[in-house]
């Protein structure tokens, strides 16, 4: 049968950007073990509102893992426990009865907080801008069976590009670094023949635009154990190793290798 | 007379898209630069449409109340998009995806848009293609195809259970090139609170910036609404939590005609609700139900745990109803037949809410692992979410909302009601008529925003080169923002007691019980008596603490929970009014023997259009005749 968990939780209040921020402790109890770790903030904000008080403002949406909304620091780790999880899909029946539970936003100087959890997280979207698509305007496609991609290059491009963008890579390493993120989208379209004309040119402006937003990369891998969707360090090794060979290469001969 | 034009080109079905490009006023192409188009939304057609338009070099400005326009709920698409390629060489044909998605619309779309989706449908799997989404793949490398609910022919592309994600990706991609190119004016956490008009013609938009509050003005020569569907108004669906009918209500408000909205669709494989704070449901393939048998225990209120109820007092209602298609049936039927065994009080789990799905007989048969390999990744989400493992005890599912099919009245160039205002999308009607099939929702966003709107608006702009935009100091943008700021400090005024959480939920068990998976006159009329009374306690009882210049989540929900309370009042006006079923439009009373749905194609083969008349009255119900010329109408059955 259903447990119900009484809980602890002390959740980061922020009322905007100037405001320095603080902890303030809530009581969640009756917390039924099948809710989601946001149904349970639900429960808190309808207590709040019931006793005229502002209700702690969260990102999320899908609640099914997919849309990259949700976020939170979840006992100091991007998104809880849970390995390959979401905030929305973790749920209460990994927690115990007495526990006290930290939340805070993710933290990074790239992810301004705008208010309580919710964070600033359109540095990602300048990354994307920067390169992060192929160029091929609406109508000029050849028929898609011409350009044929090796299914395991199509499989890795893959799972590079089952990133959800949600930040908890940056959210997670000790340098706010971007790499993996950043790494993803390259792998997803350097790895296939439909990108290969822009491959140096975006490595190198994707890096580049990164570097201006967030710290550097040394290593630490917990980019990838916070990761929801277990995007591989081997991706950032990619993203290197095109870096380096964008600095060298000629582009102007690309066109004969 | 009906005052609503479609303007469908003349001649036979496969030549009126053809004859429409050609017959389209064009905009020269340094002229494109001088008009502004404002889109609002970037999900699938949002994204795919702002791109398409900002490429052909008009000047356009997108908005989303979204941190990021990948956010959108595109993204949770799991199966599929439909492309009549033939890659698999068994008979498709654009004929074909035009003639299924008719029939399964049960006869209630235009046949000549649909002609045009199928047409295009090619087109954009090559966009999709080139863009780098990552489509499954033969060993060849060439792309891959399945057969997606119940069609005949493989044309479904797909990639992994993420197809919306990675064709949304690709849009938003596009719509990035073109915001680094200066193409594009980017308005991220901004939500439309209104259109506007100026001598009867959209002229802009109204928005509020979500982090600061401010209410502003947009000016353009074009305002598109990509802005989704309206699920959410049954409070529990497949939708994200922050899709709405806003944009598109408040259109409606202003003058665009809402069409068919009691055409909604159920999916009938979710996680039913676990407690009353259950915030969405969770979708799960329909792929299961090839595997899986569906039944519930033959005794009321029985308590037993599934594994001690033994076979002979099991009731596999579906094998025992339809024994040919048993566990297979139709979306529709195996969603209503659930939900009158639960009814019943056959239901399963704590809250009597579902039916079992059980695997055994398939285990014993295949083996654990066969199962595992099939449905592994679904088993697991299920034990995620629910606590239960799947390959040890049934499943529990019930049916949800996931996908509205009624929406803005649009004629063939997708332009609304409102001159200079088009709905693309989910948002519209135009398409899908009573029912959607699988695997073209994706489809019909994409074909709208890359294939559909770039050409045919610039029919409507050809003619007003030279037309500056209204300046948005003017009066009509001053009288439309006092408008937003009227209804916001009203919202923040009412000071009562209790949340817009909970009018929602209780909005929301209303439109589910009346106007959900069964309507009945009786419902229906009850549902028209308890919403206005719901809706008033609303505006006299609703509790908002904060502040209206900061992030205000219950404030966004404030103003799309205003606008479902009139929306739910329409659905059960227009579920009333169609005295037949069609669809996602079961009225019981209008029933075969066999328990199917009965048309009436005699005096129901139209559109219901409803427009406006201000708020204190009754909306006007409009009809659209629809004629089939080359698909024959037909009775469905699944005995």
């Amino acid at each position: 049968m259903t447990q119900e968990l009484n809980l602890t939780l002390q959740v980061w209040r922020q009322e905007g950007a100037s405001d320095p921020g603080h902890f303030e402790t809530y009581a969640a109890n009756g917390i039924s073990e099948d809710m989601s770790f946001l149904e349970m903030l639900d429960i808190i904000n309808e207590d709040l509102i019931e006793n005229d008080q502002i209700p702690i403002e969260f990102d999320h949406d899908c609640r099914e893992g997919i849309c990259g909304t949700c976020s939170l620091m979840i006992n100091g780790q991007a998104h809880g426990q849970e390995k390959a999880t979401t905030t929305c899909q973790l749920h209460m029946r990994k927690f115990n009865d007495g526990d006290t539970i930290v939340v805070e936003p993710f933290r990074a100087r790239a992810f301004p907080v705008v208010k309580d959890l919710v964070v600033d997280r359109s540095s990602f979207d300048r990354i994307i801008e920067s390169g992060g698509y192929i160029s091929v305007n609406t109508g000029a496609a050849s028929d898609a069976n011409l350009t044929p991609v090796p299914k395991e290059a199509a499989d890795t491009s893959f799972d590079a590009a089952a990133c959800i963008g949600c930040g908890a890579c940056v959210a997670a390493c000790p340098n706010s670094a971007a790499q993996l993120f950043t790494s993803a989208k390259l792998a997803h379209l350097n790895l296939i023949p439909q990108g290969q004309s822009q491959r140096f040119e975006r490595t190198e402006t994707m890096v580049d635009t990164m570097e201006t937003f967030f710290g550097s990369c040394t290593n630490h891998g917990e980019c990838h154990e916070a990761c929801p969707k277990e995007i591989s360090l081997d991706f950032i090794a990619f993203m290197n190793r095109d870096y380096v060979k964008a600095k060298m290469k000629n582009r102007k001969l690309a066109g004969q290798s | 007379m009906t005052v609503l034009n479609s303007k469908i080109p003349d001649g036979p079905v496969a030549d009126k898209w053809e004859n429409h490009k050609f017959s389209t006023k064009l905009v020269n192409p340094n002229n494109k630069r001088r008009f502004e188009i404002i889109v609002v939304g970037t999900g699938l057609a949002g994204a795919s449409a702002a791109a398409s338009l900002s490429e052909l070099g008009y000047k356009v400005k997108a908005f989303t109340f979204h941190d990021s326009p990948r956010r959108a709920h595109s993204i949770a698409a799991q199966g599929g998009i439909n492309g009549a390629k033939n890659y698999t060489n068994d008979g498709d044909s654009v004929h074909r995806l035009f003639y299924d998605t008719v029939k399964g619309g049960d006869y209630r779309s235009r046949e000549a848009n649909v002609h045009r989706l199928a047409e295009v449908s090619v087109n954009i799997i090559d966009q999709a293609a080139a863009q780098g989404v990552p489509f499954a793949r033969e060993y060849g490398g060439l792309l891959d195809n399945r057969s997606f609910g119940g069609a005949q022919v493989s044309r479904t592309f797909y990639a992994r259970g993420q197809t919306g994600q990675q064709l949304l990706l690709g849009a938003y991609q596009a719509l990035a090139k073109q915001v680094a190119s200066g193409g594009i004016e980017l308005h991220t956490r901004t939500e439309l609170l209104d259109v506007v008009l100026k001598d009867g013609r959209a002229c802009g938009i109204v928005t509020r910036d979500l982090v600061s509050g401010e209410v502003a003005s947009h000016s353009g020569h074009a305002v598109v609404l990509a802005t989704g569907g309206y699920g959410n108004v049954y409070y529990l669906s497949t939708n994200a939590m922050a899709c709405n009918v806003t944009a598109a209500w408040r259109a409606h408000r202003k003058g665009a005609f809402f069409a068919n909205p009691c055409y909604t669709q159920i999916h009938p494989t979710c996680i039913p609700a676990s407690d009353e704070f259950q915030s969405k449901l969770t979708l799960m393939s329909e792929s299961l139900r090839n595997d899986g048998r569906i039944w519930v225990p033959d005794a009321f209120d029985d308590t037993r745990s599934p594994s001690q109820i033994p076979d002979s007092e099991r009731d596999y209602y579906l094998e025992r109803k339809y024994p040919a298609f048993g566990n297979l049936v139709p979306r529709d039927v195996a969603s209503r037949n659930a939900k009158t065994v639960v009814d019943q009080g056959k239901g399963v789990g704590t809250l009597k809410n579902g039916v079992y799905l059980d695997f055994e007989a398939a285990i014993e048969r295949d083996g654990e692992a066969a199962v595992r390999s099939k449905y592994g990744n679904l088993f697991d989400m299920y034990q995620n979410i629910t606590g239960e493992n799947p390959y040890q005890t049934p499943m529990r599912i019930y049916p949800a909302i996931h996908y509205t099919m009624g929406g803005v009245w649009v004629d063939y160039n997708l332009m609304t009601t409102i001159p200079g205002c088009y709905s693309i999308g989910e948002a519209n009607f135009s398409d899908h008529g009573a029912n959607r099939l699988g695997a073209s929702a994706l489809m019909q966003g994409l074909a709208d925003g890359y294939f559909v709107l770039p050409y045919t608006i610039g029919d409507d702009l050809a003619g007003r080169l030279g037309e500056a935009t209204v300046p948005t100091d003017d009066p009509v943008f001053a009288e439309a923002e006092a408008g937003a700021h009227d209804q916001i400090n009203r919202f923040m005024s009412i000071g009562g007691t209790r949340s817009v959480d909970w009018f929602h939920r209780e909005l929301g068990k209303i439109v589910w019980d009346y106007i959900g998976m069964e309507r009945t006159r009786e419902g229906l009329e009850k549902a028209l008596s308890e919403i206005p009374a719901l809706e008033e306690e609303f505006w006299k009882d609703l509790r908002l603490p904060g502040s209206a210049a900061t992030l205000n989540s219950g404030l966004e929900k404030a103003g799309r929970v205003a606008d479902f309370f009139e929306l739910a009042k329409l659905m059960a006006r227009d579920g009333l009014d169609r005295e037949e079923s069609c669809g996602g439009h079961f009225r019981a009373e209008h029933q075969t023997d066999e328990g199917e749905a009965q048309r009436d194609d005699e005096n129901f083969a139209h559109v219901a259009a409803w427009e406006w008349n201000g708020a204190d009255s009754v909306q006007t119900r409009h009809q659209e005749e629809l004629t089939f010329e080359n698909v024959a109408l037909t009775q469905r059955s699944y005995k």
